[in-house]
């Protein structure tokens, strides 16, 4: 399929950025009027903290301090009498299974602090070594990268759909992926108790609307009023900014599941061991992916959205309503973007950030693969998927997102264009 | 409910440390994007290098502040320079996303357990600011305050808000200055057309890389303030959406501009804190319905936020040029 299709994609990135209000835990300066502290917070990256961990502080004497369990928030605290040095020591028993201290780590430390001051104690926690041979592990992350560069590369069809046909780089995509997820549990868990394929289904029909409305309602006036590209892209990130901000301020910022398809035995395959949920998920997206593509290349609609993308000026002449056009991929794009967060909330759990976190991933799949190529937009999205999940062999899970775009940045010195881009002078 | 209150906790948002450091952002972006048409959407990569170099360079390597602060400032050029190399030839959306992913990755690095060694990981690093603090000129007791009634700040907190506005002037100055000269026309000449520019032998990428360098410096600035206000730095303060907060300013103060990004800085802060505290005071009052009050307790932070994404929308759509910008010169599409 050559330049054929719109995926040009394109996307920009996305970021940002998780809203949280930054946590300040500064230590505090000396000041002996104040009570003497050792604390520290338990968490792996930004947003997986361990409560009830217990700590227990001993002085050089031998003599016991105080002991403590870490809060929600994986924070602890223990004061102590003053100036001096302490042992801490962390219970590693306490921890979740499968979590350990990270190498070089010890669950005893000892430390100083000054009458009046407040000290962080690190303990650096992560996934503890696994017995598993490192074939079946590197396997399993095949699998499971598979698996997420399909979820991206669904959510990135609306995205460089929209793209081509209109120019528009959409940031707020990952706020309509996000609004999937979210939409989806208040019919799956709050409101409705439905079934999550009931819901899912019911979701997939609200996003279209959503994005429906958002062209005509918003998009297609602002194009009348032939607003720049610049200011175009600017709305789209202020609407996702308001659409994060809405989304937790009605769902919260607490990472919440589905009631559906939690606990599911895994299913053996060689080395594989995976979930019904998981093979449920590749082979719908598959099948969308077969089906879009199958659209795209023979029925009207995707040959009109193909002349569209092409030249919208001469596909108007030719009799094509460009802008129902715009309107279905619209609807088409933020259907599927939405459809994207169910699966992706089912995968992880769902949270008002999990959109925008996909979000400069599907815009790295897009531009890695070439802008403006279809087969491009899918094989980027493959190969940020794997090398994210991949890379857990070697890094820790933390860092993981850093391979993807490090990657990104790197085929781009060598080969502006992208992989399977057409070369064009830039600059 | 108490509108002095409201008004002081506003105007001391508006010209505290953190509108300066948001200003020295802007006027960065204003660089990159305004004068050159640069798409630079990492602009948090630039402060978050700023703070870390003078944070690490002090607490991690015990070097004096003074080192710290130029430490943290080479780290921005560093960081134009090789951001620049692969991606200023790339199209202007891919630039983008590219620079982007380039702060995300420092920041994620930065911020991981394994670099708790050098830079204290996902919790924050403090360090002793005192060499700062030593030149103080405002007598600092406890109950030194200094403003007029509810806008008011302690003598430590004039001490940096008067070298960070400073500071601010100094750098508008110079951007004034560069930006008049023959070599500021070059850069809006590749902002208009970058072929144009081009063909007249002008070598767009030198200038370019230029341009990125120095609006980079004057991020890192901002950086180096805030690693100083709060003796300290933090990977969460780095968030991406620090960009997108520097570009509201820049929009709302008028792109292109020599005032329009302190302006936008000032206003940003003054109208967000001033809906924050208006939420909260809101949520207090008694003849409020209980269930909004539960709603707006503890959101105030979360609202305002989204009003920001608010007022960007409504800015491109009725005032793309901002306060104080010339409409003509916003029409630049990002090609």
């Amino acid at each position: 399929m050559r330049r054929c299709v719109a995926f040009a994609g394109l996307v920009l990135c996305v970021m940002l950025a998780w809203v949280i209000p930054a946590t300040a835990q500064s230590e505090g300066e000396a000041d002996s009027s104040q009570p003497t502290v050792l604390e520290g917070t338990l968490r792996l990256g930004f947003d997986q903290y361990f409560a009830g961990v217990s700590i227990a502080v001993v002085d050089q004497s031998g003599t016991s301090i105080g002991q403590t369990v870490t809060n929600a928030e994986g924070q602890w605290s223990v004061a102590v009498p003053g100036s001096g040095t302490y042992t801490v020591t962390l219970d590693e028993s306490t921890l979740p299974e499968g979590m350990g201290l990270r190498e070089g780590f010890d669950s005893t430390m000892q430390v100083t602090v000054t009458q009046g001051a407040s000290r962080a104690v690190v303990f650096a926690v992560g996934e503890a070594p696994k017995g598993t041979p490192f074939g079946e592990r590197a396997a399993q992350t095949l699998f499971n990268g598979l698996k997420f560069g399909l979820i991206i590369a669904m959510s990135a069809i609306g995205l460089s759909l929209i793209y081509g046909t209109t120019g528009l780089v959409n940031f707020a995509h990952g706020e309509l992926v996000t609004f999937g997820a979210v939409i989806a549990w208040y019919f799956n868990s709050s409101w409705g108790e439905l079934n999550l394929i009931v819901a899912a289904i019911a979701t997939v029909i609200v996003c279209g609307m959503l994005g429906a409305g958002l062209e005509s309602g918003l998009f297609r006036p602002l194009r009348n009023r032939r607003l720049g590209i610049f200011q175009l892209v600017v709305v789209t990130i202020g609407l996702s900014l308001l659409g994060r901000q809405l989304i937790q301020l009605f769902f919260g910022a607490e990472p919440l599941p589905y009631t559906d398809f939690q606990v599911q035995e895994r299913w053996e395959f060689g080395p594989w061991a995976v979930t019904p949920r998981e093979l449920v998920t590749v082979a719908v997206i598959i099948a969308i992916l077969l089906a879009v593509g199958l659209m795209l290349q023979w029925t009207r609609f995707g040959k009109a959205t193909r002349a569209v993308s092409d030249n919208a000026s001469l596909a108007e002449t030719s009799g094509i309503n460009v802008n129902r056009v715009v309107l279905m991929v619209w609807a088409l794009g933020a259907a599927l973007a939405g459809l994207g967060g169910v699966f992706q909330g089912l995968d992880t759990d769902i949270d008002p950030f999990l959109g925008f976190q996909l979000l400069l991933l599907i815009f790295a799949g897009v531009e890695l693969g070439g802008l403006g190529t279809a087969f491009g937009a899918l094989a980027g999205s493959l190969i940020i998927g794997m090398s994210t999940e991949v890379s857990t062999l070697w890094i820790s899970p933390e860092l993981k997102f850093v391979v993807p775009l490090a990657a990104l940045i790197l085929v781009l010195l060598f080969r502006p264009q992208g992989l399977f881009g057409v070369k064009a002078r830039v600059g | 409910m108490d509108f002095d209150i409201i008004f002081g906790n506003a105007a001391r948002a508006a010209f505290g440390p953190e509108a300066v450091i948001l200003a020295l952002a802007a006027i960065g972006l204003n660089v990159h994007f305004g004068f050159t048409g640069l798409l630079n959407f990492g602009q948090v990569g630039f402060l978050l290098l700023g703070a870390y170099g003078t944070s690490v360079s002090v607490a991690t390597f015990g070097w004096s502040l003074w080192v710290g602060i130029l430490v943290g400032l080479v780290l921005s050029v560093a960081l134009a320079v090789a951001l620049g190399f692969p991606t200023l030839r790339l199209h202007a959306v891919m630039f983008a996303i590219v620079t982007i992913a380039a702060a995300e990755i420092i920041r994620i690095l930065i911020g991981s357990t394994d670099a708790i060694g050098l830079t204290g990981g996902p919790l924050s690093l403090s360090f002793d600011a005192g060499a700062f603090y030593d030149l103080n000129p405002y007598p600092d007791g406890p109950h030194d305050r200094y403003g007029v009634g509810t806008f008011e700040f302690t003598g430590q907190q004039m001490w940096v808000i008067t070298v960070g506005w400073v500071l601010v002037a100094l750098v508008s100055l110079v951007v004034f200055l560069i930006v008049r000269s023959p070599w500021g026309r070059v850069l809006k000449s590749i902002r208009e057309d970058e072929d144009a520019a081009r063909s007249l032998g002008k070598n767009v990428f030198s200038y370019k890389m230029q341009a990125l360098i120095i609006g980079g410096v004057i991020g890192g600035m901002g950086g180096v303030i805030d690693a100083i206000k709060t003796s300290g730095a933090d990977p969460n303060g780095f968030r991406p959406q620090v960009t997108f907060f520097a570009y509201t300013a820049l929009l709302l103060g008028g792109a292109a501009t020599y005032v329009g990004p302190v302006l936008g800085a000032i206003l940003f802060w003054f109208l967000r804190e001033w809906i924050e505290s208006f939420l909260r005071q809101l949520s207090a009052e008694a003849w409020l319905p209980g269930t909004v009050a539960d709603f707006l307790d503890g959101s105030e932070g979360v609202i305002s936020v989204g009003m920001v994404g608010l007022a960007l929308v409504l800015l491109m759509l009725f005032r793309p040029q901002g306060l104080t910008g010339n409409r003509t010169e916003m029409q630049l599409d990002a090609r």
